[in-house]
C-alpha cells in the first residue's frame, strides 16, 4: 500500500511536479517512460515518490520513446491504469504508437511538455509535438500554468477512462515556461484527488485469462474504414465527457474548465486566439489594450482534440476581425489554428477578417508588447473592414520583416 | 506442460493457436508456435512482432489465438510484453489480478526481421529489465512476409529478393548475426536454439517448457525453414530443419546465465554443408563452378563454429 504524502494546501510547484503529483495520487498501476528535457523531472519526481514508497504501481524505465508507448500499450491491453510523460523528440518517437494507442482504445495518459522539433536542435518550448500528434486520434487538454496541469492530469483519467470515451489524452504544457515555473498549487488531499479519479475500469483486459482477448488484429479494405470512423466518432462524442467531468471538478475544486476559455470576448470586436502559457502573456496585453479603447479578448481552445469548431464559432460570433496565434512552424501554409478557427467561422456561416501570427518557435520570447502589436494590427483590419495587414506575420522574429500574403 | 508423446499430438493441440490461420502450407511457424504454447499449463499473454505470424494469424475479424495477444508493430513485441508484465506484476501487488487462482506466463513471438534488426533495440531493452518473459525468434533468415528480403539473418550466398544473384552477384554477401550468442551476452538466465523437427521434436518443447519456467528473461530462437522463400517443397520443413542441425548449420544449444553452454544435440556424423544448401533453391546458384569458393567457405564457418561450441561446452564456459 502507497503511504499518504501530507500535501500543504497551498504548494510551491512548476508544472512538472504538479504533473507528477498528479500521476501519484491517480495510483497509476504501470508507468513506463524515457527521460527528455523539458519533461524528465515529472519521470525524476515520479522515481523519487516510489523510491519513499509513495507509489505501489510499477515503474519501468524504457530504453526509448517508442520502446516507452509500446509498453504503454501493452500494459494497458493487460488491463489497469497506464501514464507516461514526454516532449519533443521523443514524442516523435511515439508517433507511430500513439495511432495504435488509439486505435486499440485504450485510455493511457500522456503529461506532454511542449517542446520545439529539431533541426535545429531546440530544448524550448513550442507547439511543434502538439501538432505533429494532432491527427492521432488522442484527446489534447492545454494547461496554461502549474495548477492546470495539475487539475488537467487528473482530469484526463477521468475523461479518457470513461466508458463513453475510452480513448488515450494528453495534457501538454509549455516547456520550461510552465514546466519549471514554480507558482502556486492548491493541490487536493491524496484521498480526494484519487476519489475524483476514481478505480480504473478495466474493458477487455489480456490478463482476464479466462477471457483471452486478441490486440491488434488486422483490417484491410473490408473493415479498416469502419474501425477508423468508430474511432474518430469517439473523439467526436467526447464533449459532453469533457465538460461533464470538468463540471464535476469544478463542484470539488472551485475552478472551472471549459472547451474553449475566453477572456474580455463577451463585448470584444476583435479577438486573438492562442494557447499556452502566451494566453496568459494576452491577457495582460487585452487589459493594456482596452485601457486604450481597443475592445479585443481572447480565445483558447481548452481541448484541441476533438476541436470544439462549432463552440469556438459561437463564442466568436461578434467579432469582426481575429488573428489566430501558432506556437509551431507551419511549414508551407499557414497555422494549424488559423486554419481550423477559420473553417470554424465558415462551417458556422460566419465571416471575420482572418489574419495568422507564428510566434514563440524554439522558445522565443513573446512579450506584452508583442501582442499589443498584434492587436493593433488587428484593430487595423476592424476598422478598415478587409485585410489590411498580411495574412501570415511572425512575431519578435529577427531580420528584416517577413511576411506572407 | 502437456503430456504428449509424440510430434503428431501437436497437431492435434489446437486448444490455444488454432487452425485455418494463413501461414503457407509447410510453414514452420505454427509448428514452433503451438509447440511453445503447448509447453506450460500456464495462462498466457502474447505479443506478436508484425510479420507472417501476425497477418496471418488475427484478421480482423477472425483469430486463431485462444489466448490473450497482442500485436502493435514491427519493432516492439518485446517493448508491448514487458509493458503486460510489469501490469500483471503491478496487479499481483495491489490484489487486483483477475483470476487471482492462475498463474499468467508472459511470451513475444518475432520473425528475425523483427528480432534480429528492427526490434532489437526494444528486446535488448526488455531483456537488461529483467521482465518475466520468453522471447522466441522465429528465424526465416528473411522477410517472408513482404517477398523475401534480407535480415542480418541471411546467410552467407542466400539469394533474397534484395541480395538477388545476378551476373555479377552471388546473393548475400554478409554472414548471419550470431543474435543467440548476443542474447546471452545479456546475461539471460536461459537462451536456447531450436528447430521444429521430427527427430528432436522433444528437443524445442522441453526448451519452451524451461524457458518458461524460469523467472526472468529467457530466449529461444528457432530456426524455421521457409518452403516460400528457402524455395524447398512444402512437405520437406521438418527435413530442412534437421538437415541444419545434422549439418552443423544451425546447432542445438543452451546457455544458462549467460555462460554454462551445453550442446542438447550432438550429430553422430556431421553431414557436409553442401547436403543442408542443395536442397534450398535460394542457393542453388552456389553451385555453380565460380560460386563453389562460397560452398567451402560455409563449410569452414560451419566447422568453426561447431569447433567453438564443443569448446566452450567442454570447458564449461
Amino acid at each position: 500500500m502507497a503511504q499518504k504524502y501530507e500535501l500543504k494546501q497551498r504548494e510551491v510547484w512548476d508544472g512538472n511536479l504538479a504533473a507528477a503529483h498528479a500521476l501519484r495520487q491517480a495510483q497509476v498501476d504501470v508507468v513506463a517512460a524515457y527521460p527528455i528535457t523539458p519533461s524528465t523531472p515529472i519521470v525524476q519526481n515520479y522515481a523519487q515518490f516510489l523510491a519513499d514508497g509513495y507509489v505501489d504501481g510499477e515503474f519501468v524505465m524504457v530504453e526509448s520513446e517508442h520502446s516507452a508507448m509500446s509498453a504503454c500499450v501493452g500494459a494497458a491491453a493487460a488491463g489497469g491504469r497506464v501514464a507516461t510523460a514526454t516532449s519533443s523528440q521523443g514524442y516523435a518517437l511515439m508517433v507511430e504508437v500513439l495511432y495504435q494507442a488509439s486505435g486499440m482504445r485504450l485510455p493511457i495518459v500522456m503529461t506532454v511538455v511542449n517542446r520545439a522539433l529539431a533541426s535545429p536542435l531546440n530544448i524550448h518550448g513550442d507547439h511543434s509535438d502538439l501538432y505533429l500528434g494532432r491527427d492521432a486520434g488522442w484527446i489534447h487538454l492545454i494547461a496554461n500554468n502549474p495548477q492546470e496541469a495539475y487539475d488537467l492530469t487528473l482530469c484526463a483519467f477521468r475523461i479518457g477512462e470513461d466508458e463513453r470515451v475510452r480513448l488515450p489524452v494528453t495534457t501538454n504544457q509549455d516547456g520550461f515556461l510552465v514546466s519549471h515555473t514554480a507558482q502556486v498549487v492548491e493541490p487536493l488531499s491524496d484521498e480526494e484527488a484519487y476519489k475524483f479519479v476514481g478505480d480504473y475500469k478495466p474493458k477487455y483486459p489480456m490478463l482476464d485469462t479466462k477471457n483471452p482477448v486478441t490486440y491488434g488484429a488486422q483490417t484491410e479494405e473490408e473493415w479498416h474504414f469502419e474501425h477508423k470512423v468508430n474511432q474518430h466518432k469517439a473523439l467526436m462524442e467526447s464533449f459532453p465527457v469533457i465538460e461533464e467531468v470538468f463540471s464535476e471538478f469544478e463542484k470539488l475544486t472551485g475552478r472551472k474548465y471549459n472547451l474553449v476559455e475566453t477572456y474580455k470576448l463577451d463585448d470584444a470586436d476583435i479577438a486573438l486566439v492562442l494557447m499556452g502559457s502566451a494566453f496568459e502573456t494576452a491577457m495582460l496585453a487585452v487589459d493594456k489594450a482596452r485601457e486604450e479603447g481597443i475592445k479585443v479578448g481572447l480565445l483558447m481552445p481548452r481541448v484541441f482534440r476533438p476541436f470544439p469548431y462549432n463552440e469556438i464559432a459561437k463564442k466568436l460570433k461578434n467579432v469582426k476581425a481575429v488573428a489566430a496565434l501558432d506556437r509551431s512552424a507551419p511549414m508551407g501554409t499557414t497555422g494549424a489554428l488559423f486554419n481550423e478557427v477559420s473553417a470554424a467561422l465558415m462551417a458556422n456561416g460566419q465571416s471575420a477578417i482572418m489574419t495568422n501570427y507564428i510566434y514563440g518557435l524554439g522558445g522565443r520570447d513573446t512579450t506584452v508588447e508583442h501582442i499589443l502589436e498584434v492587436i493593433k494590427e488587428t484593430n487595423e483590419n476592424k476598422k478598415a473592414n478587409k485585410r489590411v495587414t498580411p495574412l501570415q506575420g511572425f512575431i519578435n522574429l529577427r531580420g528584416p520583416k517577413l511576411s506572407f500574403n | 506442460m502437456k503430456n504428449i508423446t509424440n510430434l503428431k499430438e501437436f497437431a492435434c493441440t489446437p486448444d490455444r493457436f488454432q487452425g485455418g490461420h494463413r501461414l503457407c502450407p509447410g510453414c514452420a511457424h505454427s509448428m514452433i508456435v503451438r509447440e511453445v504454447v503447448n509447453a506450460t499449463d500456464d495462462d498466457l499473454v502474447i505479443s506478436t512482432a508484425t510479420g507472417c505470424l501476425e497477418v496471418c494469424s488475427a484478421i480482423y475479424p477472425y483469430t486463431s489465438w485462444d489466448v490473450s495477444w497482442i500485436h502493435i508493430g514491427f519493432e516492439n513485441a518485446a517493448a508491448a510484453i514487458s509493458g503486460a508484465e510489469a501490469m500483471y506484476k503491478a496487479l499481483s501487488k495491489k490484489n487486483k489480478l483477475y483470476n487471482p487462482d492462475k498463474r499468467v506466463k508472459f511470451v513475444a513471438f518475432g520473425g528475425d526481421g523483427g528480432t534480429y534488426d528492427i526490434g532489437f533495440q526494444s528486446l535488448s531493452g526488455a531483456v537488461e529489465r529483467g521482465h518475466d518473459f520468453l522471447y522466441v525468434c522465429l528465424d526465416n533468415e528473411n522477410y517472408a512476409n513482404t517477398g523475401g528480403q534480407r535480415s542480418s539473418s541471411t546467410p552467407l550466398g542466400a539469394h533474397t529478393t534484395t541480395t538477388p544473384r545476378g551476373r555479377v552477384s552471388y546473393g548475400e554477401k554478409q554472414r548471419k548475426k550470431d543474435l543467440t550468442m548476443i542474447m546471452a551476452a545479456h546475461g539471460c538466465p536461459y537462451v536456447a536454439t531450436a528447430i521444429p523437427s521430427t527427430k528432436h521434436w522433444k528437443d524445442l518443447a522441453v526448451k519452451a517448457a524451461k524457458a518458461i519456467e524460469t523467472v526472468g528473461p529467457t530466449f529461444i530462437n528457432a530456426l524455421s525453414p521457409c518452403t516460400t522463400e528457402w524455395k524447398f517443397k512444402p512437405e520437406e520443413t521438418t527435413e530442412i530443419a534437421d538437415l541444419a542441425v545434422e549439418t552443423c548449420a544451425f546447432p542445438l544449444y543452451e546457455i544458462e546465465d549467460g555462460r554454462k553452454l551445453r550442446i542438447t544435440y550432438r550429430p553422430k556424423v556431421k553431414l557436409p554443408i553442401e547436403e543442408y544448401l542443395s536442397r534450398q533453391g535460394r542457393f542453388s546458384h552456389l553451385f555453380k563452378p565460380e560460386n563453389k569458393w562460397i560452398i567451402a567457405e560455409w563449410q569452414k564457418q560451419v566447422d568453426e563454429y561447431w569447433d567453438y561450441l564443443q569448446r566452450r561446452e567442454e570447458a564449461g564456459v
